[in-house]
């Protein structure tokens, strides 16, 4: 008996996961529908003559009427978004008008260069906004909290276009100490094959340090804008978490017991403010992708942002959509990774599942 | 009354009328508002602000549009002759232009939180008043824009709409309203079932009036601040939709769309994209500090 | 606490880490870095290319079967031809090829190259396909018209006696450019002509070949090691896409690039008093202009017309904001074409204006709208026009909008003013007559639609006369006729011309033999040395 209303039990845990599963994976396939729907109409009412785009402004009427019938423009706007929704589930987002290849080759091409970036950025605004925001929490009112508070806020609420201007104007232009826009100098660019697009690594493994050096000279000041603006949120959300933690009890029992202080902090409150900062830290790299279209513009580094700012100007709407897609995508699957990890990792959450 | 008096009153422990009570418990919120001298810095840059869009034509000694002679006024520098920020590339007094320039940025934060707020409220208040399917309808919409980085979503609907600074606008609404809405749900479920609504419904009142009468009121503090925490990140959307030239025009005085004109001559003529940067920088940075004084002394976790 | 300062001492190390001195390279001795805008490129096909970067790029790794002399268009020699000969009756022209020359392939650049290239461009019919097609070819009949009389000559027929210099310039530009048959075919697919494998390759013959195209990164060239004239000093030429003027510069000073192509007038400026750096120019010819759409009521007055050419401070605004980079030109032919008029009877002057307002009713002036594509140049010259317009009452409003929305809204007439730029398309006088002055036909639903067309200007007249000229065999009397054109078109057309546009490129003191020409296919850097 007991053996079947385990069995029994197992079975229905078993159900609720494939039927949680079910409805998570319906639930991102409606959010992509729903994308792909806005960000068709948005290409579709573009005040922009598509195939002005493709042959010019000098070419022939018989080239027009041919090229407006190739891009399937003479078709009702249901079915250019059924073929358009067929070639994107087989993975076919189609051809650029500017580049003239196919967009996922493009994204593949651009987006390296953004996820290297971002990643830096991260690392950045991790490394050094974990430690203020304790550091905040620590000595709560005191002159370090103040200063840490103002400090973010400084960061929420320069342009970072702007701030990127300036960063070129003194730390390239005028001292020296970084290298200018680009991802790398051209000398150094045929000295190492391109295997990953991440050029930090690619330069690592191939041992050539002196390509290595450069590519972290370029990516230093855009990387180290980005980010301070996620550890300004960083610091911030550690701060918060860190209180709380601190007003437990089992801090207060801890010190009563005589653990070092620096244990209690480091140690044991980190240790139990870490699980809501992964969803902090995972959030903070989705946005991370979104200031990076306004940073890449000022440091013409050639990764999606870029890419996707280019499309829009020029009207190159297949490119727009793939790279929104791609974004989009990006961001619900990084939600849907925090929200995974919290389960996971937190305790309280996992006993409740 | 007397000022102690009156003072007494609205601190008064036995209000003697509701009004008395809700007066004295804002007068309490402005007390400890007041000891947060960052906040009191962030409320005065935003006074400032409004101070200068209204009064803009006084303050200006330019036009800000038509600027002077280009042969022998363009790109002077900060403190020439009565050009406090020096002139740009067409002569313009770039003093002028920031002052202008002002009422666009306060035209951009009012007009997103008028046009947004309404539509997160009701999205908000529907789907947790109603529930059912009307929610999950209602909440995957959500869901989709909040699926977007707001900067990417509004790019892509300026480029629906053309470039423009009504159009900026209204794509920055557009993108705007989904954290409100999320709000409004949350804050509509907490009070969905409570007696007076109960009551309300009892007496036969309509859906719509439940909604508009007794559950919006009630978010609306709270979606209020949420917009107030908000528009540093809007004013910053809207410059960076202008650097990128897809917000507002030229020879509009809009401030991205400033320093993006004046990034061109950042080498030897710094000052024509810097002022218009400060700029940018001290108004957000006064709504950032108003948005969290505000934040501290309204909300109740974080008073602690 | 202990820990805050050991987080301290953690901090200052990782800064001392990350800003390590940076070591920076010199270009390398045997490359060419240019910066430039190269996002306009979407092909690298000669039957397709008609962008500025992609022209280009063309000119230094394709051959025509002729050219002309950059300093003097009239000096037209052969490259991949020998020599030509006019049929007397004028409908065709025979080419002669040049014996023993090769494409970078190693396969011998023969007729059946020439007669292939060609007729390729006319039956794959891209964009630029009607600078050939306007002599009468098609796809049906050009295996016809274009056919290879012998192993080594071309002949080349039209359906009437065009005025030989306007076919010879036609064949100068990059859609005649001529193209390796046996290694394009090998990359046929489904009758495409190889075209979806030439527009990201390359099968040529002149001094360098294409290495890599990154679209809105770089381009990558390289000395064509079977190249049959003077071996190029370069071995390898890159153009690196940094759109910003200011960006370009610092990478100049900073000895990163070679040449900077797209300053602006305050960055050359900068440039001119750096010992390090040095400026070369030469006049382009594209033109700036304003078109006033005949569809407007104000616009189609005459003397409203007139009056705006009055209100358009030419000499401040290429003093100033435009300094360097456009000289004042007040016709439709650029000078340096056959017959250019390099008179400019206009200047700024409020008074004649308003004279001119009060004639045509209008004393007040009036409210009107001008599309303005969005770049730096373009918008700034704007600006400068509203600011004089306003003087005389009109008060212009700028609709700012990106190129292709302009040019569409441009191209549907929906505009009352439309400031340009116009480049011409070969280097014969018909290109820009052929848009300014010519009209066929002023319905809504022409088939062609010229500049002229845009703006509504119903010339019948005037397009007859312009016919004529492409028909006229001797130059001085074709020049004439144009010079006529451009003073009756100068007066009356609602076309406001402003500048001839003057490309300044901006390099390194050492970088020597850069060749600047009058068209974008003409730039050569086979000379270069460094």
């Amino acid at each position: 008996m007991s053996d079947v209303t385990n069995e029994g039990g197992r079975d229905s845990a078993l159900l609720r996961f494939l039927w949680r599963a079910v409805k998570l994976l319906a639930t991102v396939a409606l959010t992509f529908l729903g994308l792909l729907v806005v960000t068709f109409l948005i290409g579709r009412v573009v005040p922009v003559d598509p195939v002005l785009a493709v042959i010019g402004d000098r070419a022939s009427q018989s080239v027009y009427d041919r090229v407006f019938i190739e891009l399937g423009l003479d078709r009702p706007l249901y079915e250019q978004f059924w073929i358009y929704l067929q070639k994107v589930l087989s993975g076919d987002f189609g051809e650029s008008f500017l580049t003239k290849r196919s967009i996922s080759d493009d994204l593949a091409r651009v987006f390296p260069a953004t996820m290297e970036l971002a990643t830096v950025a991260i690392l950045i605004g991790t490394i050094f906004g974990i430690p203020l925001g304790v550091w905040a929490a620590v000595r709560q009112g005191k002159f370090v909290d103040q200063f840490v508070r103002v400090f973010g806020l400084i960061g929420y609420s320069a342009p970072i276009f702007w701030l990127g201007l300036l960063g070129l104007l003194v730390f390239y232009a005028r001292l020296q100490w970084v290298a200018g826009p680009g991802r790398i100098d051209i000398s150094f660019e045929y000295a190492f094959t391109n295997k990953t697009g991440l050029m930090l690594l690619d330069t690592a493994l191939q041992g050539q340090w002196a390509a290595f050096r450069n590519v972290v000279s370029h990516i230093i000041l855009p990387a180290g804008l980005l980010g301070y603006f996620s550890m300004a949120y960083i610091s911030r959300m550690t701060r918060s978490f860190m209180l709380n933690e601190l007003a437990q009890e089992y801090v207060i029992t801890a010190r009563v017991k005589g653990v070092p202080e620096w244990r209690i902090i480091w140690v044991h409150a980190l240790r139990n403010a870490a699980v809501p900062l992964v969803t902090v830290v995972a959030l903070s790299y989705a946005n991370l992708l979104e200031g990076s279209v306004l940073t890449e513009t000022v440091f013409a580094w050639p990764g999606l942002g870029q890419y996707l700012t280019n499309s829009l100007q020029n009207a190159d709407m297949n490119a727009v959509l793939g790279g929104t897609l791609v974004i989009g995508g990006i961001f619900v699957g990084l939600n849907l990774l925090s929200d995974l990890l919290y389960s996971t990792l937190d305790p309280r959450v996992r006993r409740q599942s | 009354m007397t000022e102690v008096s009156r003072r007494d009153w609205l601190l008064s422990d036995r209000p003697a009328s509701r009004r008395q009570a809700k007066l004295g418990q804002a007068y309490r919120t402005w007390l400890s508002f007041r000891t947060n001298w960052l906040a009191m810095v962030g409320l005065a840059i935003v006074v400032a602000l409004i101070v200068v869009a209204v009064f803009a034509d006084v303050i200006a000694p330019y036009d800000p549009v038509i600027g002077g002679d280009l042969r022998t006024e363009r790109f002077l520098p900060p403190l020439t002759d009565g050009h406090l920020l020096g002139t740009d590339d067409l002569s313009r007094d770039i003093f002028s232009r920031i002052v202008h320039g002002s009422r666009l940025t306060l035209m951009v934060v009012v007009l997103v939180a008028v046009i947004a707020t309404p539509i997160g409220l009701l999205v908000g208040t529907s789907a947790g008043y109603f529930g059912g399917w009307v929610d999950t309808v209602l909440m995957r919409l959500t869901d989709i824009f909040l699926a977007f980085p707001r900067l990417i979503l509004a790019l892509a609907f300026v480029a629906a709409l053309g470039p423009g600074i009504e159009n900026a606008i209204i794509a920055i609404a557009i993108t705007s309203w989904p954290p409100y809405a999320r709000l409004a749900r949350a804050e509509t479920l907490t009070i969905r079932d409570s007696d007076f609504i109960n009551a309300a419904r009892l007496q036969g009142a309509s859906s719509a009036r439940i909604l508009w009468g007794h559950v919006t009121p009630l978010c609306l503090s709270s979606v209020i601040i949420r917009v107030t925490l908000d528009m540093a990140g809007i004013i910053l959307t809207a410059a960076g939709l202008g650097f990128l030239g897809l917000g507002a025009q030229p020879p509009q005085p809009e401030w991205g769309a400033m320093i993006a004109s004046g990034r061109r001559f950042i080498i030897d003529q710094w000052w024509v994209a810097t002022m218009p940067g400060i700029a940018i920088f001290i108004v957000s940075l006064g709504f950032n500090l108003l948005g969290d004084g505000l934040r501290d002394v309204l909300d109740p976790k974080a008073r602690k | 606490m202990l820990h805050s300062r050991r987080l301290l001492a953690a901090t200052v190390a990782a800064f001392a880490l990350f800003s390590a001195p940076v070591v920076y390279a010199e270009t390398p001795a045997d490359t060419l870095i240019q910066a430039w805008a190269i996002d306009d490129i979407i092909s690298l096909d000669p039957a397709e290319i008609f962008e500025f970067t992609a022209s280009e790029i063309a000119g230094n790794s394709y051959e025509g079967l002729i050219g002309y002399d950059p300093a003097d268009v009239s000096k037209i020699f052969g490259k991949v031809a020998e020599s030509w000969e006019v049929a007397p009756d004028g409908l065709s022209i025979t080419f002669k090829i040049k014996p023993g020359r090769t494409f970078a392939s190693g396969n011998p650049i023969t007729a059946e190259d020439v007669v292939f290239s060609l007729t390729r461009a006319v039956k794959l019919d891209k964009s630029p396909a009607f600078i050939l097609t306007q002599f009468g070819l098609n796809a049906e009949n050009v295996d016809e018209m274009v056919v290879a009389t012998g192993p080594d000559t071309v002949q080349f027929k039209m359906d009437k006696a065009y005025a030989p210099t306007l076919v010879l310039y036609c064949l100068t530009a990059t859609v005649g450019f001529v193209v390796d048959k046996k290694l394009v075919m090998e990359h046929e697919v489904d009758g495409d002509f190889g075209y979806n494998w030439l527009k990201t390759n390359y099968a040529g013959s002149g001094p360098f070949s294409i290495r890599e195209w990154r679209a809105n990164e770089v381009v990558v060239m390289e000395r064509n090691a079977n190249y049959s004239g003077d071996a190029p000093a370069m071995a390898r030429v890159i153009y690196r896409h940094i759109p910003e003027g200011a960006t370009q510069r610092l990478l100049l000073e900073q000895g990163d690039i070679d040449i900077a192509r797209s300053l602006t007038a305050e960055e050359l400026d900068a440039v001119r008093a750096n010992a390090d750096l040095k400026i070369q120019e030469g006049p382009k010819g594209s033109i700036y202009y304003l078109g006033l759409n005949q569809k407007n009521e104000f616009l189609s007055k005459p003397e409203v017309r007139q009056a705006m050419k009055y209100l358009v401070d030419y000499a401040a605004i290429s003093d100033t904001i435009m300094k360097g980079k456009v000289n004042v030109h007040q016709a439709f032919l650029p000078i340096g074409f056959l017959g250019a008029l390099d008179e400019t009877p206009f200047s700024l002057d409020v008074a004649k204006a308003k004279e001119l307002l009060t004639a045509a009713g209008l004393p007040d002036g009036f409210t009107i709208t001008m599309d303005t594509r969005n770049t730096p140049e373009i918008t700034g010259i704007a600006q400068a026009i509203q600011q004089t317009m306003a003087e005389a009452g009109v008060k212009m409003e700028l609709i700012p909008g990106d190129g292709q929305q302009t040019l569409t809204k441009y191209r549907a007439r929906n505009h009352d003013i439309y400031i340009g730029r116009w480049g011409p398309d070969y280097q014969d006088p018909h290109t820009n007559a052929d848009t300014f002055a010519r009209n066929p036909d002023n319905a809504d639903d022409a088939t062609s639609k010229p500049l002229a067309w845009r703006n509504a200007w119903d010339i019948p007249e005037m397009t007859k006369k312009a016919d004529a000229a492409v028909l006229e065999a001797d130059p001085a009397k074709r020049a004439e006729m144009y010079i006529e054109l451009q003073k009756e078109s100068q007066q009356t057309s609602p076309f406001v011309i402003m500048f001839q546009e003057i490309e300044v490129s901006a390099m390194r003191s050492n970088v020597n033999g850069f060749i600047v020409g009058p068209s974008f296919n003409d730039n050569s850097f086979a000379h270069v040395t460094k």
